[in-house]
């Protein structure tokens, strides 16, 4: 792509183009179509489809009559009373509960995922077999360890309460996924859990770039090992970490499949994803979860490009004392 | 500036022995460089006195005190790396004053240290920038700052001029032999480089496989190598080395047979030979010289001119290939048969086990050693 466009944009400049370059650009765009045209069919249209839904009062139950409403599913008055996506208490729940999921998880998953990053990158005996065991959560299908965990956290039967009531920490089964005060923490921790182990392979790629020689200085010059930490290994881990960041808020913005496997339809820990589920297979309001799509999308570009622009302006800043 | 002594220090990775019971001393202020071919344990050993790596055995003295067991930090000890190992997201004053900013110095002191060492260095205008933004030199330099400004006892340099170009190469040489000279600090410095060993040293440790072949001042290395690995690996071109034999044993030296059917009297001792028995002849290139009554004859196969000198490349009668080194253009051309000069008094004699003669005439050492020295060795 970039070849593609710096090429034509060489060409702009000169009034003639060599019939090298004119060459080049076609065949440069023949080679992109097919990848063009995919993206087009499998997820720009699907998205058109979703924000034009979002502007219609599409039911399920019949798609075919459906009518253009313009904003009604996202902000109306009526009778003086106001009805829409953008009222509606449900939805600001689940946009604060997927806000708050994401900052806890990926919070944790970065904290741990360093802690094991540096673990796996010391020398020692096993390591390449660790490094594979620790992968083993990410490996396992969402669905499968949502589940998983969904009969672990059990009420009854779950071997959580079995164990914290045989050592004494709890005197009843606690219904970890059902209780409000619990059913968000669960959730994050299954989360945790299962992708700790990519943020820790991502830092740890990051933390193998690092040359070696840095910290044999460090140590000649008899500076403490978490002060080096500090001021060596993270300023230049940080390009790696806003990645891992990135990648991982953007993934958890989207949450859908563990919240639905561990707690269903449940207010407490109901995401932006579950929501818009929700409106358009539950209640089979196609327009009205169209639009919640549509906002999540979003609010989730958004996000992004914020995310974007606060990694790069400290990126290019660099740390200064 | 420190006492640095070494009594039979052993180093192990695992079951292989990479350096073989080294005893040195080091004196307050000297310049020891230890060179070697690739893999001789020369950097190892560096590693061992920075303590970046355990001794396996014996023991290691900084002024006096056994410091096996010390850190880096409390051996008072700074290095400068071949790969310069900045902090690359430090500014040239970070870098400089990052090990300085946990001692009990204050920010003051710092400042005024850092800019002190710059100003030696002609670093003050960089002290800004960021080592991306430096050459090759001025990180370098950086790196040997970084050094100073911690007041060491003993600086250590790992081949700290390989990473640079030629030309550059000899700059930062006559700036850190300047600098040896201002600071007088304990150097130990490690290179591949024999001309920088044969510049910067005060004494040259050529090691070989893990063991110290000699040790000794530059001149000496030169002309008195206890061994044909001496021998061979310092000077440039190498010595040529003749398979020869004893013919007699006179008043003036050894007299040994040369390719094609000559001979030469060696000014040599003629300790542990006897005639008839299998010696090496050493004789450097700069040494040997075309002449029509010259005792050794052969072949000049291929001819490199360098303007101010040339090498012919030259196949003896025993199918040995002998480099001369001359002055000047030759006239020469490949395939001409010529006679070589060898002068006797320069010829180093070599035992079947590689060890040196006693060398007896020492004019071209000139005042390194002393008469009765010379008078001993007859």
């Amino acid at each position: 792509m970039t070849l593609a466009l710096s090429a034509s944009g060489a060409g702009k400049k000169s009034a003639h183009k060599s019939k090298l370059t004119s060459d080049r650009i076609r065949s440069a765009w023949l080679f992109l179509s097919p990848m063009l045209i995919t993206l087009a069919v499998v997820a720009g249209w699907p998205l058109l489809r979703t924000i034009w839904l979002g502007f219609t009062d599409a039911n399920l139950s019949d798609l075919s009559r459906t009518t253009f409403i313009g904003l009604e599913n996202y902000y109306v008055t009526f009778d003086g009373e106001a009805y829409g996506l953008l009222v509606d208490p449900d939805w600001w729940n689940a946009v604060w509960n997927t806000i708050w999921f994401t900052v806890v998880s990926v919070g944790l998953e970065t904290i741990f995922g360093m802690f094991i990053a540096l673990v796996l990158n010391a020398e020692f005996r096993g390591r390449g077999f660790v490094r594979a065991a620790v992968l083993i959560p990410w490996a396992i299908p969402t669905v499968v360890s949502a589940q998983m965990w969904g009969w672990m956290l059990h009420d009854q039967f779950g071997v959580l309460n079995e164990i914290l009531l045989t050592i004494g920490l709890i005197s009843q089964p606690i219904a970890w996924t059902a209780d409000p005060d619990t059913a968000m923490w669960a959730v994050i921790m299954v989360d945790v859990w299962k992708t700790t182990p990519f943020m820790a392979l991502l830092i740890l790629a990051g933390l193998q770039m690092l040359p070696g020689d840095i910290y044999e200085a460090a140590r000649v010059d008899g500076v403490h090992p978490v002060r080096v930490f500090f001021k060596v290994t993270l300023p230049l881990i940080k390009p790696a970490l806003m990645v891992a960041i990135i990648f991982r808020a953007l993934d958890a913005l989207r949450i859908f499949d563990l919240i639905y496997v561990l707690t269903s339809n449940s207010a407490d820990t109901m995401s932006m994803s579950v929501y818009a589920r929700q409106q358009l297979v539950d209640f089979q309001e196609v327009g009205y979860g169209s639009a919640a799509a549509t906002l999540l999308f979003l609010i989730v570009a958004v996000m992004t490009t914020i995310t974007l622009m606060a990694g790069n302006v400290k990126l290019s800043e660099g740390p200064q004392s | 500036m420190a006492d640095v002594t070494l009594r039979g220090v052993y180093k192990d990775f695992g079951s292989t022995r990479v350096i073989h019971g080294v005893d040195l001393d080091i004196k307050k202020g000297e310049f020891i460089v230890f060179v070697g071919p690739s893999g001789c344990g020369k950097s190892t050993l560096l590693r061992l006195i920075a303590g970046l790596e355990d001794i396996t055995d014996g023991e290691l003295y900084i002024d006096e005190a056994l410091v096996n067991q010390r850190s880096p930090k409390e051996r008072k000890i700074a290095m400068v790396f071949q790969s310069y190992a900045l902090y690359p997201h430090m500014s040239v004053f970070e870098n400089m004053a990052f090990g300085l900013e946990l001692s009990k110095v204050s920010k003051e002191e710092i400042f005024k240290k850092v800019a002190e060492t710059a100003e030696i260095l002609e670093l003050t205008p960089l002290l800004n920038r960021k080592p991306k933004q430096l050459s090759g030199g001025q990180r370098q330099r950086v790196a040997i700052g970084r050094a100073i400004v911690r007041n060491p006892k003993v600086f250590l340099f790992d081949e700290p001029l390989s990473n640079l170009d030629a030309a550059l190469r000899v700059q930062m040489r006559i700036e850190i032999a300047k600098l040896h000279r201002e600071m007088n600090a304990t150097m130990v410095y490690v290179t591949h480089d024999q001309t920088e060993a044969m510049t910067l040293a005060d004494r040259i440790v050529v090691l070989n496989a893990g063991r110290v072949e000699q040790v000794g001042s530059p001149l000496e290395l030169y002309h008195r190598p206890q061994n044909a690995f001496v021998a061979g690996f310092i000077g440039s071109p190498k010595m040529n080395f003749i398979k020869s034999s004893v013919v007699s044993l006179q008043e003036r030296g050894v007299e040994v047979a040369l390719p094609g059917g000559g001979t030469v009297i060696a000014s040599v001792a003629a300790d542990g030979v006897a005639t008839g028995d299998q010696v090496k002849v050493g004789i450097r290139p700069e040494h040997l010289s075309v002449s029509a009554e010259g005792p050794m004859t052969g072949v000049v196969e291929v001819i490199e001119s360098l303007g101010e000198s040339h090498f012919l490349y030259v196949r003896d009668a025993n199918g040995t290939l002998v480099t001369v080194q001359g002055k000047g253009d030759t006239r020469l051309k490949n395939g001409d048969t010529i006679a070589l000069e060898v002068p006797g008094s320069l010829c180093h004699v070599f035992r079947k086990d590689d060890t040196a003669l006693p060398r007896a005439f020492d004019a071209d050492i000139g005042h390194h050693t002393p008469a009765h020295a010379a008078s001993e060795l007859v």
